[in-house]
């Protein structure tokens, strides 16, 4: 009986999702984050190609959105083809994303230097679908009209978009308007552990931890892990499951 | 822009030029010999243009001496004026000596008018010719502050050229040298002196070319500029019955002249890399607008689409009669299908030429880049930007060494508590908030280039990769290795964010 229910859903699911899609685009897929326990909750079993995603830092994260930059680079790193990196600032080292996978080959840098150009760049390179993908670094406020702008650029050339959040102000009230992105992430960083668990007086830097959280998903539900950060070949892993978390920040916990 | 000594700079660069004495050349003024040209050696000798020749000979007996040429002089200055196309669309030659370049609507494509003009005169110094340029608002203002300005390059701010002209002296106005004289008998020593005076005892006695002058140089009187068409260059000409007004209209006309253009480069086995669009108003001045792209073209589409970014830019005045499409350099591009290209989209595995083109004219030369590693162990050092278009690096970082995501530039300044010589630090404070550090790795010991600069042979920096109470990490480093007081005064940095 259950197992009915779920296959009828799932039917339903496809029906809308096929209803949903403007004439004339084709399926873009999905790219796979690689961790079966953060894909199994995304629909299609990962993120949605030909959409547009927002990344956000957490707490003082959000100035300089690192996490949330090299969590976009190491998916990017899977796609075959150039990434398209527009920038406010010019502020990014190159060798970090080269340390998780995405190569100086594969980044063209674009400098818009105001965050209204950051989004006419991105609608821009989201008309080729000669690209993998394009990351926008956007400071400014985001609009439901803006957003849903590039959501349907991105819909007609199946080019997966992703807008990093930043913003000089913790926890802006900006980040957290509606948006018509497909999904939207918050990446915090947790304490890390001793490099050797079992000699725990050595010291060194162990691989960083984040927390995860899916604030929204279109056709999933928020859901928030910890997760060891990806290194250069895409590897990661998820160490706890917090399960489902209400969208709102909330105190800080420990792992 | 200006050239004080064409000729002889000319002559020098001919092959059997004069040895290395100073140069004049002469001509004929009835029955005497006078010097027409002096190079900047002569000058600085005294030497002026329009000296009879025995004199100068009296005063520099070892002075070479060549006939004048004025037809050759303006023949190659044409074609200076011709090579000066790769810097704006509008350009004339000014014989004697000058050269007029309209560079609005040009400038951006090399990073401002003061940049393109540094370039100008950069690569004419390289081929040995001395040059001043001017850029203002009017041809004779710029006209002016080329020839008699005290710098060798001047940018006049728009609409500071009044202000700017009024201190030069009158002969600067391109008035006959008697005019300069008789003004000057009057006291009137000055453009600003002048501009002061009533108009109609001055027209009364000097004649109506005095005010002409004067209003062509502060912008009351329009003064257009005959463009030069160099011979082999690929162009098309539309004229039109009515003049044109609106942005539709120019589109129609801009698809109708690609199609032209473009189907002749394709002949030619050739594809744009600068285009010119000149628009001929009614009034008789002319209008232009300039794309480049960063690969050869020749589809249309792209093409047309490039030019409509930068209609906005246009003025059509009381109407446009012709538009011209110029490609003042083209490069060869190798035959393709041209089925292949779509309208509007790309199809996929279609080069991003054309995304870097459109984002580039509109956000300026140097907005798109690739980084490509650089073998130095300094990391404001180790990325350089290279062109978007062309080979991607082949190499990258090398992957052992972890580098923070955010470079400060410049390092910021931080407190820190921590043991010589190489422990990492306890604890850190950064913009007034303190970071207690958990986990820290390091030394990473990078030394200072001293093949590149003197005061970095001793300069060392110690880098520790730390991460405090929240898991957020940080790049740190202290000047210095702890022992050596010549490596550096032990100050802590921030220099970047993981």
């Amino acid at each position: 009986m259950n197992g009915d229910h779920t296959a009828s859903l799932a039917a339903l699911r496809a029906e809308m999702a096929r209803l949903e899609r403007r004439p004339g685009t084709p399926p873009a897929g999905t790219l796979p984050l690689g961790l079966p326990a953060i894909d199994a909750a995304l629909p299609g079993g990962g993120l949605a190609r030909g959409a547009l995603h927002e990344v956000a830092g957490s707490g003082a994260q959000v100035e300089h959105g690192t996490t949330a930059a090299l969590f976009t680079a190491a998916l990017l790193a899977r796609l075959p083809g150039d990434v398209l990196w527009v920038l406010e600032q010019r502020d990014l080292h190159p060798p970090a994303l080269a340390g998780v996978g995405l190569t100086p080959a594969r980044v063209l840098y674009v400098h818009a230097r105001k965050p209204a150009t950051v989004l006419l760049v991105v609608e821009e390179a989201l008309r080729h679908r000669a690209i993998a993908g394009v990351v926008g670094e956007f400071s400014g406020t985001l609009g439901l009209t803006a957003s849903r702008r590039l959501q349907l650029a991105a819909e007609r050339s199946g080019v997966i978009a992703f807008l990093l959040r930043r913003s000089r102000s913790f926890d802006a009230a900006a980040l957290l308007a509606p948006s018509a992105a497909m999904t939207r992430w918050r990446l915090a960083t947790e304490p890390s552990g001793p490099p050797l668990p079992h000699a725990p007086e050595i010291p060194g830097l162990a691989r960083p931890r984040w927390r995860l959280d899916l604030l929204r998903c279109r056709g999933g539900e928020a859901h928030s892990w910890i997760v060891e950060a990806f290194d250069a070949t895409g590897r990661g892993s998820v160490l706890a499951d917090l399960g489902h978390r209400p969208a709102a920040p909330q105190p800080r916990r420990a792992a | 822009m200006c050239l004080p000594t064409w000729a002889t700079d000319r002559l020098r660069r001919s092959p059997g030029a004069p040895p290395e004495m100073p140069l004049v050349t002469v001509a004929s003024d009835g029955r005497r010999r006078v010097v027409a040209a002096a190079d900047p050696a002569a000058l600085a000798l005294g030497i002026r243009p329009g000296m009879p020749l025995t004199h100068a000979r009296a005063m520099l007996p070892h002075l070479a001496v060549r006939d004048a040429d004025p037809a050759g002089d303006a023949a190659a200055l044409d074609r200076l004026a011709a090579w000066c196309l790769r810097y704006a669309p509008l350009v004339a030659a000014d014989a004697p000596d000058g050269i007029w370049i309209d560079v609005s609507g040009a400038a951006h494509l090399f990073g401002g008018e003061a940049a393109l003009l540094a370039d100008l005169i950069g690569r004419l110094a390289d081929a040995g010719l001395h040059a001043r340029a001017a850029v203002a608002d009017t041809p004779g203002a710029a006209h002016a502050c080329a020839r008699f300005g005290h710098e060798t390059l001047t940018v006049i701010a728009p609409g500071a050229h009044p202000a700017a002209i009024a201190a030069l002296p009158v002969a600067a106005l391109r008035l006959p040298g008697e005019m300069v004289a008789a003004l000057r008998r009057l006291g009137l020593e000055q453009v600003g002196a002048l501009a002061e005076l009533p108009r109609a005892p001055l027209v009364r006695r000097f004649g109506p070319l005095l005010a002409e002058r004067l209003d062509q140089a502060t912008g009351r009187l329009f003064e257009p500029i005959e463009p030069l068409t160099p011979r082999e260059m690929v162009a098309h000409r539309l004229a039109f019955v009515e003049p044109l007004l609106t942005a539709d209209a120019f589109g129609h006309a801009i698809d109708a002249l690609l199609v032209l253009v473009c189907s002749r480069l394709e002949a030619a086995g050739e594809g744009a890399r600068r285009l010119d669009l000149l628009f001929e108003r009614v009034d008789g001045s002319v209008q232009a607008i300039r794309i480049g792209t960063a690969a050869p073209s020749r589809a249309p589409t792209h093409l047309a689409r490039l030019l409509g970014e930068r209609l906005e830019a246009v003025d059509p005045g009381l109407g446009v009669e012709a538009m011209q499409l110029r490609v003042t350099l083209a490069e060869t591009q190798a035959h393709l299908q041209s089925t292949l290209a779509l309208a509007g989209d790309c199809a996929a595995g279609d080069s991003l030429a054309p995304l870097i083109d459109r984002l580039e004219n509109r956000l300026g030369a140097g907005s798109v880049w690739r980084a490509a590693p650089v073998e130095s162990d300094l990391p404001e050092r180790s990325v350089a930007a290279i062109p978007a278009v062309g080979p991607p690096p082949a190499a990258s970082w090398p992957p052992a060494l972890p580098r923070p995501l955010r470079l400060l530039d410049p390092p910021q300044p931080i407190g820190v508590m921590a043991l010589l010589p190489d422990h990492p630090p306890a604890a850190f404070t950064w913009r007034g908030k303190r970071h207690r550090v958990r986990h820290a790795d390091g030394p990473e010991r990078i030394r200072g280039e001293w093949w590149r600069d003197a005061a970095e042979t001793d300069a060392v920096r110690d880098y520790f990769a730390v991460e405090d109470e929240t898991g957020s990490r940080f790049w740190l480093f202290r000047n210095g290795d702890g022992t050596d007081e010549r490596s550096g005064d032990l100050t802590w940095f921030l220099h970047g964010v993981f």
